[in-house]
């Protein structure tokens, strides 16, 4: 018989427990952190607040008017041409260059970025609340679902050109008198875009609404009588949260790129307020020559479209339990 | 079809030997006149990015199918490249000077070269004309070019070489029948089963027609390829210099300039409606030359005479119930005119294929008015007769404005990127004299289609200012000018159909109007239409006119002889074309 070694007092430092190292963290706190992972959503979450404040505050650093002719100094090539042609006209007055009329580049794209961005995002807003409502109405209630895809087959069916060519000749006179000729155009190809381009999310929110709804957890809320209303947006919608993220990014690219077509077929803005997708329409012609004028707006449409996808991917893992922590 | 090239070549070996029998008789009269030699100078290349689909201009209003025709079947006199009538089949245009025209205007007669022949080798005679006549006015025929034949009673063939026209009414402007490329002679014997109905059907005739042109069809391809050869029996036989010609059509303006000014495949290119400094950056290659002439399509900013207030009840908006609260004052429409620099706007749009115009007839020259005051750019002119007007800037805005209402007009165009450029333009010269502008433009198809329950139409005119172009047909002004009568404008009773956009009225203009019509000799006429044309534009400023535009074709350096015609077919002249050697 021997005495027990007493354990080693080291040993039983180790196992001491000494209660959490730090204050718990907050779920946020968590979908931050997975965020932070995620570098391109990084990347291009930056890209997006430095894009929306050059757009909001430029104007105040950059004051010359877009819509400004000077006809003596058009066709001024930006600045970096002068890296491999050392005859280009350049000007540090128009570091972007000038269009054929003299209007100066830069002005044009802050002007023209605020336009396209403001519609990208007020008609993504819209059309996925009404996809969202819309999706989560008939995945849940059944009686609903019938009518609603039947109205969603409907509006996918229409032909979107005709419909906005009538809604322009109906809605744009009484729109121009009570928001100007701008504002009134604003409010006409955000909403039109928006009624034309909310059934993908409506169709997707519907399928993943569908089987959430079947889910024990689905059933366990309603066992202990927790309100349809309830349900929805405490058990279903973070959990429907991923799709509508992808699909809304997906449709800010759309809406800025519908306003451009629009704008290309003179049923947009007023043909001297810039957007992108108008200014590259009116360099087409001369894109041999002067690149640059499809080159920025191009290059600002994709960047921006690109950001608001990384940023969409980013968000859905850091939003998803399941993926977060791996 | 496939009988078709055998059928041809039997053609052939028969004219050849007609050739020469006629050679030896027409060489001995006519070697002094003559040159060059028929056929001596090869293959002619020439393309048009509309491909035509048929020989017949009688069955296609199409302008490529109207020039691709006018190589083989003729007209009895031609429009030249100033407009002036002459002789091609005929001996001479016949005038009331030369007792060719009656004196009440109500008959023309038209005297026949002697010795014509068919390429097929049959004599030309009074018949064919007379049947050209009569196939065109078929009731059941369908014929594209009808209008040419308006208000003919009768065609008679006073002998083999004398045709007499007929019209109902007197008719200061007879030159309607066979003159032109859209009113060539038919073949009798050729289209003589082809009446009324069965027109269209006649697909051998439509696409070999028989002509008096400088070539025949060897081989056509709808809407492809056309070849044509030297025709054996021209009547001038020292020509054409080309053996044949290879007609292209299809592809896109863009190619069509560059198969000819860069890469030099084709020698000749038709109506290349680029930027000036597109097609500047294609001539730049040295192949060939971008050529233009000038016809009567002139862009003009219109001035809305009534008031097209959104306010209004509809069926009152822009009719003549409300004159306009602006643009009623003729001081404030001759500033806007004076703001525009007419000079730069054809230097950014059209480069040599504009001309800075202050006429509604800028051609024929005969008609074209001395006006020219509009082209100097006048702001401070333009500020002072505002002020004079009452439009001042009480505000300190940098707007005009009287009574509370500031000076801002809605100025619409058409979806093109030229007429957006003036648009921003003119935007900023009226800014400068103070006016504000809105800019509109409407999808073409809209602008221009009439349809009545559309706003947007040229017609409806719901707006203060518009701009497009517009032209007329031929060399006679009388039916353009008459568009600005009293009442002809477009209105709810007439379905918003009507030529007087502007909604222009004048008794003394349409006295005027009147007295044309009952004109028939040319300075009289010439000098009434000059007084309507400075009435509408210098006197009035009712219709503003900006740029004169030409049509702009391409050559190659080295195709000689080529006579830009914008009155007539472009290739009114083919047999005159030679290659140059170099």
């Amino acid at each position: 018989m021997t005495e027990p070694t007493p354990a080693s007092p080291q040993a039983i430092e180790a196992l001491r427990d000494e209660g959490p190292e730090a204050p718990p963290r907050s779920q946020w706190a968590d979908v931050w952190r997975q965020f932070l992972r995620h570098k391109g959503a990084v990347l291009g979450g930056g890209f997006l607040i430095f894009v929306t404040l050059a757009v909001l505050f430029g104007p105040y650093i950059w004051t010359l008017d877009p819509q400004q002719l000077d006809i003596r100094n058009k066709d001024v090539r930006p600045i970096y041409t002068v890296l491999w042609n050392g005859d280009a006209t350049v000007s540090w007055a128009h570091p972007f260059g000038t269009d054929n009329l003299g209007r100066d580049q830069l002005a044009q794209m802050i002007a023209g970025g605020r336009a396209s961005l403001a519609v990208g995002w007020a008609a993504m807003v819209l059309s996925v609340l009404i996809g969202t409502a819309i999706g989560v109405a008939a995945g849940f209630f059944r009686r609903l679902d019938g009518p609603l895809m039947r109205l969603t087959d409907l509006f996918l069916s229409l032909p979107i050109l005709p419909l906005l060519l009538v809604a322009v000749t109906l809605f744009r006179q009484p729109l121009r008198a009570n928001f100007g000729p701008e504002g009134g155009m604003f409010i006409l190809i955000v909403t039109v875009i928006a009624i034309t381009s909310w059934m993908p999310t409506a169709r997707i929110v519907r399928g993943d609404v569908l089987a959430l709804k079947e889910r024990e957890f689905v059933l366990a809320a309603r066992s202990i009588g927790t309100t349809s209303w309830k349900i929805i947006l405490r058990h279903l919608l973070p959990n429907v949260l991923s799709p509508i993220m992808v699909s809304a990014t997906l449709g800010l690219a759309t809406a800025i790129i519908t306003e451009s077509a629009l704008s290309f077929l003179g049923v947009g803005f007023p043909s001297d307020f810039p957007t992108w997708g108008k200014m590259l329409a009116d360099a087409v012609p001369r894109m041999v020559d002067f690149p640059e004028r499809v080159m920025l707006p191009g290059i600002a449409i994709s960047l921006t479209v690109l950001s608001v996808n990384y940023l969409g991917d980013g968000l859905r893992d850091a939003l998803d339990p399941r993926i977060r922590g791996r | 079809m496939s009988t078709q090239p055998k059928r041809v070549r039997n053609r052939e070996t028969d004219m050849k030997l007609k050739t020469l029998l006629l050679g030896a008789a027409a060489g001995v009269a006519l070697a002094p006149a003559a040159f060059a030699e028929r056929g001596s100078d090869g293959q002619v290349n020439i393309i048009y990015w509309q491909a035509p689909s048929i020989m017949n201009p009688y069955l296609s209003g199409g302008t490529k199918d109207i020039e691709a025709s006018s190589l083989v079947i003729e007209p009895l006199a031609r429009y030249n490249e100033k407009g002036e009538r002459v002789p091609y089949l005929a001996t001479e245009i016949p005038t009331v000077e030369n007792g060719g025209v009656s004196e009440d205007l109500t008959q023309i007669t038209w005297k026949i070269r002697e010795g014509l022949l068919w390429s097929d080798g049959t004599p030309f005679t009074a018949a064919d004309v007379v049947f050209t006549a009569e196939y065109c006015m078929h009731p059941e025929g369908g014929c594209a070019q009808r209008a040419k034949f308006d208000g003919v009673t009768s065609v008679e063939a006073l002998d083999d070489l004398t045709v007499q026209v007929t019209f109902g009414q007197p008719t200061p402007n007879p030159y309607g029948p066979f003159m032109g490329g859209q009113s060539p002679i038919l073949q009798k014997a050729q289209f003589q089963d082809c009446l009324g109905a069965a027109a269209s059907s006649c697909t051998e005739q439509n696409f070999n027609p028989v002509g008096t042109g400088p070539f025949t069809v060897t081989e056509f391809r709808p809407n492809d390829v056309i070849s044509l050869e030297a025709n054996p029996n021209y009547r001038d036989p020292a020509k054409p210099a080309f053996a044949t010609v290879n007609f292209k059509g299809g592809g896109d303006a863009v190619a069509a300039a560059r198969a000819v000014l860069e890469t030099g495949e084709f020698d000749y290119a038709w109506n290349l409606q680029l930027a000036p400094d597109v097609l500047e950056q294609m001539a730049a290659a040295g192949q060939g030359e971008p050529i233009a002439a000038f016809g009567t399509l002139v862009e003009r900013i219109e001035m809305n005479m009534t008031d097209p207030d959104p306010s209004l009840p509809e069926g009152e908006r822009s009719t003549v119930a409300h004159p306009h609260p602006i643009l009623s004052d003729e001081r404030v429409r001759r500033a806007l005119s004076m703001a525009i620099d007419r000079e730069l706007l054809v230097e950014v749009g059209y480069g040599q294929a504009g001309r800075a115009t202050c006429n509604l007839v800028p051609a024929p020259e005969m008609f074209a008015s001395d006006n020219t005051d509009c082209l100097t750019q006048d702001i401070e002119g333009a500020k002072a007769l505002l002020e004079e007007a009452g439009w001042t800037d009480s505000d300190g805005d940098g707007i005009r404005d009287k009574d509370g209402e500031p000076l801002s007009l809605l100025f619409q165009s058409s979806t093109n990127a030229v007429r957006q450029d003036f648009q921003a333009l003119i935007k900023q010269w009226w800014s400068e004299i103070g006016v504000e502008t809105e800019l509109r433009n409407v999808d073409s198809s809209v602008f221009f289609g009439g349809d009545p329950g559309s706003p947007d139409t040229f017609q409806k005119f719901y707006a203060d200012v518009e701009m497009y172009a517009n032209n007329f047909d031929g060399t006679d002004p009388q039916p353009y000018l008459s568009m600005y009568r009293c009442g002809n404008e477009p209105k709810p009773s007439t379905q918003w159909q009507g030529e007087n956009i502007n909604r222009y009225c004048d008794e003394e203009y349409d006295a005027l109007l009147d007295e044309l019509a009952r004109t028939g000799e040319m300075s009289e006429r010439t000098r009434i239409a000059k007084a309507l044309n400075d009435m509408i534009t210098k006197e009035s400023m009712t219709i503003v006119p900006l740029v004169d535009r030409g049509r702009v074709s391409a050559r190659s350096n080295t195709l000689g002889g080529v006579v830009l015609n914008t009155w007539d077919s472009e290739l009114w002249n083919a047999a005159d074309w030679y290659r140059i050697d170099g």
